[in-house]
């Protein structure tokens, strides 16, 4: 589809006059806009004035304490999230680009699987996280007998950031233009030669980008890992599949709910380090999708 | 894009092969395979859900769930109404829509009619960084900076935690979902409707009221469902900021507990597996499930019967 742009010249000319109402209504754009920014700037200016006096090396060094604000730390909470997410990525993103695979190259539309299928992951896309943290409680721990350990966690949060790796997927799949695949299929590749060595590779910066996306909504992610029961006091690192954990979140809402205002402070301070690494997950999504993204 | 140029691989072709390839075959079977992983998902949540939920309702009764104007599962005696869970959270998703709806609807027409390509380029990864906040700091914010604020700066009598305070942060959370998918609404109005505006004499703000708007209603609506159904889902802001005493009432200046916040204290507290008050976990959360599906699929309804097909 070849996007037609209205010609500056008429769009000069409608506005040509500007009576007053013209104005107000672009002022009330802009500042509906300025306002919904500002909260963000807000957010992270008062989460960093208030965290920044305790942001410093007892937060990784140091174990969480109950007792003891001033020496207490996020390390276990800290290698918890890296746990998390290193499950996480190994099973939600090979397990969502091979679904998204399927359902762009394979799948055919009018077969009433293929339309469940899709219908099923938009919805599960909008479903409450917290459903999922039932979903793990109920069937992964309980049925499954995988217990309350990091294994546990990860799959709850593969679960629920699977749709979103699967949409991004597809939508980066559809991307790359079918004379693509037409000039493979004429050279006499099989079908999966066609999608493994030019689909794929053409679509891999799109797929990249919403996979951290993804994991970056993982990172954040504390509702599912709460009726899990993460939210206790956990002062070691975890070391196998099936220990028990906590995670920066978690640990976060941990001290929240705290009555001593210098635990506030120390949740604070760790909200700084995940904001910290979900700007710099931001950032590293945008920049590959503004260098490698390719029009055709 | 064109459909039928993409046919050469869809399935039905047959192209004509000298040995049969089975690599192919076994690789379409993992493709199928993780693809029903979604379904499989979808079927553990309901059967995580649905035998405590039966249960619950043997030991409780479905009418004192109903109509039990108190939520106090640990009261002697306990009591398991579920009028005050509705209310509440009823009253925080209609505050979120209050203040996500007008700013979200505004900002997505600026984005889409009035921002030229190089303000979107930087605007849209700015809301999508506010969009990806995750929300127990929105929690701490609402109850450290948006709490304070009401007890400072209104005349009305803000209790320490409250859903008014919550509401208002979960709108903000909610706000770059409604501006996304009401952009993508209106950019998918065809040129050839807003220079027909033009041609008529039209201003710009005549024309993306009266003519964009309209034509994208449908996508708007559908996207401002999708974020009410994501405002009643959520959990961490409500938990953190709206206290955690039920109480009958529609008044968000007092404590208020959501299906979402319910779920998460009553988890995170010590509760024995098989009691009554575990169950009503599963009940409660039945409800959220059954009431966000609900609300999912009446948002794809309308996408997919009032869509209009320009072309």
């Amino acid at each position: 589809m070849t996007v037609l742009t209205t010609p500056k010249t008429a769009v000069r000319l409608a506005a040509k006059g500007r009576p007053l109402r013209e104005h107000l209504f672009r002022l009330a754009l802009v500042a509906s806009l300025v306002i919904a920014l500002g909260f963000l700037a807000l957010v992270l200016y008062s989460m960093i004035s208030k965290g920044m006096g305790r942001f410093d090396a007892r937060l990784w060094e140091n174990m969480p304490s109950i007792r003891r604000p001033e020496a207490a730390g996020a390390q276990s909470a800290i290698t918890g999230t890296m746990w998390l997410i290193g499950l996480t990525a190994v099973m939600a993103l090979p397990t969502g680009i091979l679904a998204a695979i399927y359902l762009e190259e394979y799948a055919d539309r009018t077969r009433w699987y293929n339309r469940v299928i899709e219908l099923n992951i938009q919805n599960l896309a909008a479903i409450p996280s917290i459903i999922y943290g039932i979903l793990a409680l109920g069937i992964i721990a309980r049925v499954l007998g995988l217990g309350f350990g990091v294994l546990t966690g990860a799959i709850a949060l593969s679960l629920l950031v699977l749709p979103i790796v699967i949409i991004s997927a597809r939508e980066a799949i559809r991307a790359v233009p079918p004379s693509i695949r037409e000039g493979s299929l004429a050279l006499g590749a099989t079908q999966w030669q066609t999608i493994y060595r030019q689909v794929l590779p053409a679509a891999i910066p799109g797929i990249a980008t919403g996979s951290i996306l993804a994991l970056s909504r993982a990172i954040g992610e504390a509702a599912p890992l709460i009726v899990l029961g993460a939210a206790t006091f956990v002062p070691f690192n975890p070391e196998s599949l099936f220990d028990r954990f906590s995670a920066l979140p978690v640990q976060i809402y941990f001290w929240i709910t705290q009555s001593r205002e210098e635990f506030h402070l120390l949740a604070a301070a760790a909200i700084v380090i995940l904001l910290a690494l979900l700007l710099l997950m931001n950032s590293a999504a945008i920049l590959l999708r503004n260098r490698y993204q390719k029009r055709y | 894009m064109e459909r039928s140029s993409r046919a050469a691989t869809a399935p039905g072709l047959r192209l004509g092969r000298s040995r049969p390839r089975y690599g192919e075959a076994i690789v379409k079977v993992v493709l199928l395979v993780a693809a029903l992983v979604s379904i499989a998902t979808t079927i553990g949540i309901v059967a995580s859900l649905v035998s405590p939920t039966i249960e619950f309702f043997a030991e409780v009764g479905i009418v004192e769930f109903v109509t039990g104007t108190s939520w106090g599962p640990g009261f002697r005696p306990p009591t398991y109404g579920v009028l005050p869970l509705v209310t509440s959270t009823v009253v925080i998703t209609l505050i979120a829509v209050l203040v996500a709806v007008p700013l979200g609807l505004l900002a997505a027409i600026y984005l889409s009619e009035y921002a030229s390509r190089r303000v979107r380029k930087v605007i849209k990864p700015t809301l999508e960084v506010l969009a990806g906040i995750p929300t127990v700091v929105l929690g701490f914010f609402a109850l450290t900076v948006v709490t304070p604020f009401l007890r400072e700066w209104t005349p009305f009598d803000v209790s320490f935690k409250n859903g008014l305070s919550a509401g208002i942060v979960v709108g903000i959370m909610i706000i770059p979902l409604v501006a996304s998918l009401a952009e993508d609404a209106m950019s998918a109005v065809p040129y050839g409707l807003r220079e027909g505006a033009y041609a008529l004499g039209s201003s710009r703000m005549v024309t993306s009221l009266r003519v964009v708007f309209p034509a994208a209603l449908s996508g708007i609506i559908a996207g401002v469902i999708l974020a009410v159904s994501r405002a009643f889902g959520e959990t961490m802001i409500v938990v953190v900021a709206a206290g955690s005493n039920p109480s009958l009432t529609a008044n968000p200046l007092q404590e208020m507990v959501t299906f979402a916040s319910y779920i998460a204290q009553a988890a995170s507290g010590d509760i024995p597996v098989g009691s009554t008050v575990y169950k009503a976990v599963f009940a409660v959360g039945s409800l959220l499930f059954v009431t966000t599906f609900a609300l999912n699929y009446i948002s794809a309804r309308i996408v997919r019967r009032f869509r209009e097909v320009y072309e």
